[in-house]
């Protein structure tokens, strides 16, 4: 029974943990694998987003659900406006420019955020039904944890809807499995890049948002958990909705149980793994094969 | 008449020749941008408003901050800053290093510059060892983690405890200097837990988690004050600690005054020592967080940062009027040995063995009060010296 227990909170945990990085992560892999453009701005439509929805709680006064509804849309707009300026100049640029580009643009995004709000941490007040613990029969656990796990399976079954049924979700399949092919079918790849980058970053908008009771929300947020979108990307494979899944849950509880059992080895273990999984299978845990 | 004439000349000449050799140069380096920046902005208010409050006590000689950005915690960019401020800047007096790392990076450098250098915030305790023009007016670890191990032992009547740190220099010796008085009088450390480093705010569950399944009484735990401080908050009270009966104490930076009130009552029952929070009562606080709110904003507050550049740049106001503006090291270190201050935490001193601070340690208790978090002090212990470096323990040992 106490084993039981002690398995159940790590699940849990684990488990929740994981959905904010697969949150924030499932778009990064959609539009690497869309376009392949190497996108490490990405982590900054999530603080920005992640700042929409504090903001727009702290001084309007607003609930939490109306605020994350905020969070999706303004981030989703500002990043189709970047997107048709300036990441559309360097589609056919090499990846260093693109790299160099993108993380320039992170450091832009910390400065503006640093000068407009400051550099301190955003408290994210919590609607008081979704804190404290909840009675889940075997164990008591957090009730953020078991909600936001609610909340990412939602998002996934509507995403793997979204891609497996619809017309749209068919022609970013089509794009990621051959460009070309794709094109030459007179599917319009630009516009559908603009349209999923921007559903790419509105979500991240909310997992910015959702994610900050365990990530927190500060200017260097866009920086911080870089390596951790990272690794999912790489594990679940590019432009899989389903592996991202799988491979945020996978990093989520991992990382919960080495930091749990082993806390002298920081964060060392999770490298090493990434590092012989990907030596293991390049094209990723649940990846299709590398073209 | 004539003789008038050149009484006043020469007069002339010493006021001109006096004008020059009054100012004093101060090479402040601080984190003024990056993970560091809100930090950096506390010690720097906390230096400015005693500048501006004591125009009258700096007079007639004249203060100059010269300020460099460290960036990092990193001690590589530290180093390079206080190279600068010496050989570029030439400045009399070196000031500021929010983090350990910085302050045992530059410690080379300080030596080899000779100049007078007034730690505001580091407190690994034994950097003060490490360059003899070290003076430290913030604090140790150990003076607030020694204080609590036998105050938990002895007040809060503790016989278990599992220690939470964050995995760097400062944390390290929080944990040392807790453990050491702890299970000297009579408690047990079950379980030490290493969180993650400085540079990221870790998700604390996994941690929590080890540490609740310990069932200790108290639970101790160091991370450096900020945002870790609201995540471990946030984390002890989602994870029902309290209910299963778990006390979490710490040092101050848990509790610091910047992040207390966006906590709300998630704070409430923490216990921690430190040496300074806003809500001290006495005198020279009153002052010092109202003139705070009225240059700052009224929600602003001081907190034991604000206090360690506030206290600086009062050591380095002292060490200007005793040596009449003329900034020779030697000289400036004896000016500070044994330097009394009422300072708003209390009464401090410069222990003239150690150069390093004496100060009260104040045991506290976050209550909701008016609305508001409030921290009442439940017991105070006087005059505390660092013990690592009174016993002698490890590195705090004089080389």
């Amino acid at each position: 029974m106490i084993f039981g227990i002690d398995v159940a909170s790590m699940l849990l945990g684990g488990v929740a943990a994981g959905m904010a990085l697969f949150i924030v992560s499932v778009g990064l892999s959609v539009t690497m694998g869309l376009m392949g453009f190497v996108n490490l701005a990405h982590g900054g439509f999530a603080m920005l987003g992640g700042y929409v929805i504090v903001q727009a709680m702290q001084h309007w006064g607003i609930g939490f659900v109306p605020a994350l509804a905020c969070g999706f849309v303004a981030t989703a707009a500002v990043s189709v406006v970047f997107e048709r300026l300036l990441y559309a100049q360097l589609y056919k640029a090499g990846e260093l420019d693109q790299v160099l580009f993108t993380i320039g643009l992170v450091f832009i995004m910390i400065a503006s955020v640093t000068l407009l709000i400051g550099p301190e941490n955003q408290p994210l007040a919590l609607p008081p039904m979704l804190q404290g613990q909840i009675n889940l029969g075997i164990t008591h656990y957090r009730t953020y944890s078991v909600v936001l796990i609610g909340i990412g399976i939602g998002i996934v079954v509507g995403l793997w809807l979204g891609f497996e049924r619809t017309r749209m979700g068919a022609q970013i399949r089509a794009a990621v499995d051959n460009r070309r092919m794709a094109e030459s079918l007179g599917i319009n790849i630009d516009r559908l890049f603009t349209v999923t980058f921007a559903l790419g970053s509105g979500i991240a908008a909310l997992g910015g948002g959702l994610g900050a009771e365990f990530l927190g929300l500060d200017p260097q947020y866009a920086l911080k958990y870089l390596v951790y979108f990272l690794i999912v990307v790489a594990v679940g494979g590019l432009g899989r909705v389903t592996g991202v899944f799988y491979a945020a849950l996978l990093i989520g509880v991992l990382d919960f149980v080495l930091k749990k059992y082993l806390p002298q080895g920081g964060t060392l273990f999770i490298y090493a793994l990434t590092i012989l999984l990907l030596l293991w299978r390049p094209q990723g845990l649940f990846g299709g094969k590398a073209t | 008449m004539t003789k008038r004439i050149i009484a006043v000349a020469a007069a002339l000449a010493l006021t001109t020749s006096w004008a020059h050799a009054q100012e004093v140069k101060v090479g402040v380096n601080l984190p003024y941008t990056g993970i560091g920046a809100e930090f950096a902005q506390l010690v720097d208010r906390g230096m400015e408003l005693y500048l501006k409050l004591n125009a009258d006590k700096v007079k007639p000689y004249k203060i100059t901050l010269i300020k460099r950005d460290v960036k990092d915690p990193g001690g590589a960019n530290a180093k390079i800053a206080v190279q600068e401020l010496l050989t570029q800047d030439n400045v009399d007096i070196l000031a500021g290093w929010i983090y350990s790392p910085n302050a045992i990076a530059s410690a080379p450098i300080v030596t080899a510059g000779k100049k007078l250098a007034v730690i505001m915030n580091a407190g690994t305790a034994h950097i003060t060892n490490m360059s003899p023009y070290y003076v430290r007016t913030s604090f140790s670890m150990w003076h607030a983690g020694y204080a609590l191990g036998e105050a938990s032992s002895r007040l809060l009547q503790a016989k278990t405890a599992v220690v939470g740190y964050t995995d760097f220099p400062p944390g390290k010796d929080s944990l040392a200097a807790f453990k050491r008085s702890f299970e000297a009088t009579g408690g047990k450390v079950i379980d030490e837990i290493p969180m993650g480093g400085a540079g990221a705010v870790p998700d604390f569950t996994p941690f929590f988690q080890r540490a609740k399944d310990k069932k200790p009484d108290v639970f101790f735990v160091f991370v450096p004050a900020g945002d870790h401080a609201a995540a471990v908050v946030k984390t002890y009270a989602a994870l029902g600690m309290r209910e299963a009966g778990i006390k979490l104490i710490g040092p101050g930076d848990i509790t610091q005054d910047t992040k207390l009130q966006a906590m709300g009552a998630a704070a409430v029952g923490l216990i921690t020592m430190h040496h300074y929070h806003a809500d001290l009562d006495n005198p020279e606080n009153k002052r010092f967080v109202e003139a705070w709110k009225k240059e700052y904003g009224a929600t602003a507050t001081p907190d034991f940062m604000a206090v360690g550049g506030y206290d600086g740049m009062a050591a380095i106001v002292h060490v200007v009027q005793t040596l009449k503006g003329k900034i020779e090291t030697e000289a400036a270190l004896e000016a500070l040995k044994g330097w009394k201050f009422a300072s708003p935490r209390g009464p401090i001193m410069i222990d003239p063995v150690t150069r390093d601070i004496v100060m009260n340690e104040y045991l506290s208790e976050a209550v909701m009060k008016d609305g508001r978090v409030f921290q009442k002090v439940i017991g105070t212990i006087d005059a505390v010296k660092d013990a690592c470096k009174e016993q002698q323990i490890g590195p705090c040992a004089p080389k």
